[in-house]
Parts: structure tokens; sequence; C-alpha cells
């Protein structure tokens, strides 16, 4: 599957609640940040959990978020950053 | 060995889910039960002196470094260490930047390098916290971060592992690799520790 996604573009995470095993943490869910790096493509977990292969293959990707944007009551410094890797279908252009 | 902890204790699920499993493939030919000792031996002999090895590696060559944070997996390879399928991810602390390792989802680490993960890596106060009051956690472990220090967090959450490149502590001009390796510990490449100091 193609990367949709280059460094630097900037990417919503999808407010999503989908029963069983996924891997973008909750608390990430709805926030807008930045692609650090494209990683490769994995088999998607969601599939593998369920005992399928998985395939195609993903993109994922390592997606940086300032952290006073993730948690409006941050009290570190403003350009703290927090950087999660998350697989495209949770990622839509922000 | 404690009074309690001498005491029988029936298996918790989780024990008793590992033990009918293991029984399961053994039975039925899959693995053998040397097979499983000898994974758990390997296991074992992971420590965070392979780690140490590389980051050691990276402070007395420049070039090493430029190819340990462009491709980790690539690099631990150079130096012999097997890292296997999942793709390791260096990331370099500097006068300006700090990092640190968490897994908010389950407790994903850099075995290959680091070994056997410590109990407060996988209890959920580390891994809740870690996330959403960095600054406040590493005071805890003893590291004051000042404001004009970026703090970046990375959340292991796929199929990347991730190690901390600390920086080099100051006054070991010229020492050895060797040497230099014995100031890396655990905790400086999860990130909630500098080096030791020379």
């Amino acid at each position: 599957m193609e990367a949709k996604f280059k460094v630097g573009e900037r990417v919503k995470v999808m407010q999503a609640f989908p029963l069983g095993h996924v891997r973008t943490p909750y608390y990430i869910r709805g926030c807008t940040g930045e692609v650090e790096r494209v990683c490769g493509s994995f088999p998607n977990p969601e599939e593998l959990a369920q005992m399928r292969d998985g395939l195609p293959a993903i993109p994922l990707y390592r997606v940086r978020f300032r952290q006073a944007e993730v948690w409006p009551d941050y009290r570190g410094a403003a350009k703290d950053v927090v950087e999660i890797e998350i697989y495209q279908h949770w990622l839509e252009k922000a | 060995m404690s009074e309690e902890q001498g005491k029988y204790q029936p298996l918790t699920y989780f024990q008793m889910m590992e033990v009918s499993l293991r029984e399961l493939l053994v039975e039925k030919g899959i693995v053998t039960e040397a097979e499983v000792s000898a994974e758990v031996e390997a296991m074992r002999e992971r420590t965070p002196e392979r780690g140490a090895r590389v980051v050691a590696h990276a402070w007395i060559d420049a070039a090493y470094k430029r190819r340990l944070l462009a491709d980790g997996s690539k690099a631990c390879e150079e130096l012999g260490l097997e890292v296997g399928a999942l793709k390791l991810v260096v990331v370099e602390n500097t006068p300006e930047v700090h990092n640190a390792i968490v897994c908010t989802l389950c407790s994903c680490y850099p075995r290959m390098l680091l070994g056997i993960p410590p109990d407060w890596y996988k209890s959920r106060n580390y891994r809740s916290r870690m996330v959403r009051e960095p600054r406040k956690v590493l005071s805890e472990f003893g590291l004051e971060m000042q404001e004009h220090i970026q703090i970046r967090v990375h959340d292991s959450t796929a199929d990347m592992r991730y190690m901390v490149l600390p920086m080099r502590p100051a006054g070991t001009d010229g020492w050895s690799e060797e040497r230099l390796a014995t100031l890396v510990t655990r905790d400086a490449m999860i990130g909630v520790a500098l080096p030791r100091t020379a």
C-alpha cells in the first residue's frame, strides 16, 4: 500500500472507537500532529489479532504532537512533544 | 525469602494460561521443553550492556552515530547484535532535547538491547503518567529538566522499538570505548536518567 502522507505533513487521528485489538491510544484520537517519519509498511495489527494475515501491509508513521494540544491542562514547556506510531488507516489530512 | 513468599500460593489466571499453553505445545510436538528453557536463557542473557556498547561506539565514531540515528537496526547489526524483526529507532539527546521512552498500551521495550524491562516500566503509574506529565515523572527519577529543554516522549505503540542515545559526559576525552560503556546505564537508555559522570 502506498504511503499517503509525507514528512512534515499535518495529519489528524480519527476519532473512532472500534472494538478489538487497536494500537492507537485513546488519548491521541482526534488530535492533530505532524508526520515525523514514514516507518515503512507493516501488517495490520487489528487483523493479526483476529488470526488473519493483516495484508496488505499498511504504511506506519511516527507522528509528532504538541503536548499542550494533547492535554489542555499540560503543565510542562510549550515546546514539549509526544511522538506516536500510527497506522495510515487511522489518519486523515488535517 | 520472606515467610509470605514461602507459602503455597495458587496460580494466577495468567500463570495458569501460560502453563496450559506450554504443556499443550509440548504435547503436540510444536516445541520441546528444552527449546522453551533455551529461549528463557537467551532472554536472560540479553542485558543493558548490549545497548551500552552501541551508545559508547556512537560516542567515539561520528559516522557510526549518523548511521545509528538513520537506521538503528542496521547499525546494531554492524556490531554483531541481532535485533530481530522489530525496527530500532534511536533518538538522540542534545543540550536542547531530552528523550524518554514509554509504551502506554502495554510494555513494548527494546529487549534486544536492554534485556528484560524493569517492573516500573510495565506499571500503570509509569505508563499513564510518563505521557501525561513527563517532567514530574522525570523529577521523581531525580531528573530535573530545565524549561528551555524540550521533552520528547516516545510512545512505543506499534512496530518500532526505541532507545535513547544520551549525551557523552564531560571529562571523558580520550576514554576507550569499553570504559565509556561503563557509564551508560539502562535508565539512561530509557531516558529517565543521565549516564554516570566521569
